[in-house]
């Protein structure tokens, strides 16, 4: 089972653009599409998931020799639940404003694939340090591509960033950018302009 | 009666699960590439909906409120969500063997689709009655239904259609869906 344990920056590189779990694995697309309404939100959501990730990956990592395989994922499920469970509470506790915004999207971290495709592909298989630092990246990814689909469409839709007013008076917010809608299309929009990207890299290293 | 009625007809078009809420978005976009198989996924993730929902409902008020154990409700609704799936599994295998098949690998990922487990919360959050529940669970399907199954019969157009190419796949996918959102937001009043 044990594998070779990749270097801290490939590491890094993998969870930040070659593998990043929303634009090239398309994981966690719930989450994405239902939070990405405003920057506070996409950045609350962000750190949650990178929490419950990288102690995920850390408590996995550490019980990977004595988890049965064939009850592995049910395991694994359990585990993540317990670390969700106290994100959760901790938010209602201290930031009760972004447990409010967020809502049912904070508990329902347990069904979001990111962290179970990391416990099964990387904690299951590679020493607790690395399967740590794999945490750190991936919620890194995750955390940077949900600010940057959230600011888009706070600053379309409602003329702001952070909720401070940037755009100019007279520029009339578009609504449809922040209702389910746009985060359809947005998030379509983004991951087509990814895909274009790395075609053209490939070309450029066939060449 | 009524109320019931309304509450049925609220899930399926007014706050669509996948369209408003955004719950079940990774089979939505996963297993829609064909109308047969979205709607097979679509039957079965309704099926688990309503079971889901007429278990966890007893499961919250007859055994973790009165043991004080609310805050385990995630863990304790997400396992017996699994098990329900794995019970699913094994009867589609002995029962519709082609269902089963064509299902393949998604058919253990409705545990993991957030739909399921959405909707166990959201009734007690919403502090539905037991009738209440079963029946919010089963029409939340039926819009699960419908939506993957209006996806399903675009993308099968998509395969005569001349799409950029990063636009294939997913991305064209995400967009027809907004579009399909966009003609559901039109039943909401307050958009």
């Amino acid at each position: 089972m044990e594998k070779k344990t990749p270097s801290v920056g490939r590491i890094f590189r993998d969870g930040l653009l070659d593998q990043n779990p929303i634009f090239v694995q398309l994981l966690g697309m719930c989450s994405t599409l239902a939070i990405s309404t405003s920057v506070i939100n996409g950045i609350g959501m962000g750190v949650s998931v990178t929490f419950v990730l990288i102690l995920s990956n850390l408590f996995i990592s550490l019980l990977r020799n004595f988890i049965p395989a064939k009850i592995r994922i049910a395991s694994y499920i359990v585990i993540i639940a317990g670390f969700v469970t106290v994100v959760d509470m901790i938010l209602q506790a201290y930031v009760p404003s972004l447990a409010e915004s967020l809502g049912l999207f904070i508990p329902l971290i347990v069904v979001n694939c990111i962290i179970l495709a990391r416990a099964e592909s990387f904690a299951s298989k590679h020493a607790p340090l690395p399967s740590v630092l794999d945490g750190v990246a991936m919620g890194l990814g995750f955390t940077v591509a949900l600010v940057i689909i959230s600011a888009i469409r706070e600053l379309i839709g409602n003329g702001t960033l952070l909720g401070i007013r940037v755009m100019p008076d007279f520029y009339s917010p578009a609504v449809l950018v922040i209702s389910p809608v746009g985060g359809f299309l947005v998030l379509g929009a983004l991951i087509a302009l990814v895909q274009w990207i790395r075609s053209r890299k490939k070309k450029h290293k066939g060449e | 009666m009524g109320s019931i009625f309304l509450l049925a007809v609220t899930a399926i078009l007014i706050e669509n699960f996948v369209f408003v809420k955004f719950y079940g978005i990774c089979p939505f976009l996963g297993v829609s590439q064909k109308t047969e198989t979205a709607v097979g996924m679509g039957l079965a993730v309704t099926f688990t909906m309503t079971i889901a929902s007429a278990l966890t409902w007893p499961l919250y008020y007859f055994v973790l409120q009165p043991l004080g154990l609310e805050y385990l409700e995630t863990i304790a609704f997400i396992l017996l969500i699994a098990c329900l799936v794995q019970f699913i599994e094994m009867f589609l295998q002995k029962a519709i063997p082609s269902l089963y098949s064509s299902l393949g690998i998604y058919l253990p990922l409705i545990t993991t689709n957030c739909a399921v487990l959405g909707v166990a919360l959201l009734n007690i959050q919403k502090d539905y009655n037991f009738i209440e529940s079963t029946v919010y669970g089963f029409a939340a399907g039926l819009g699960f239904l419908l939506a993957i199954f209006l996806l399903s019969l675009v993308r099968e157009r998509f395969e005569f259609a001349n799409i950029p190419k990063p636009f294939r796949g997913v991305p064209i996918a995400l967009i027809a869906g907004g579009l399909l959102a966009l003609a559901f937001s039109g039943l909401r009043l307050n958009f």
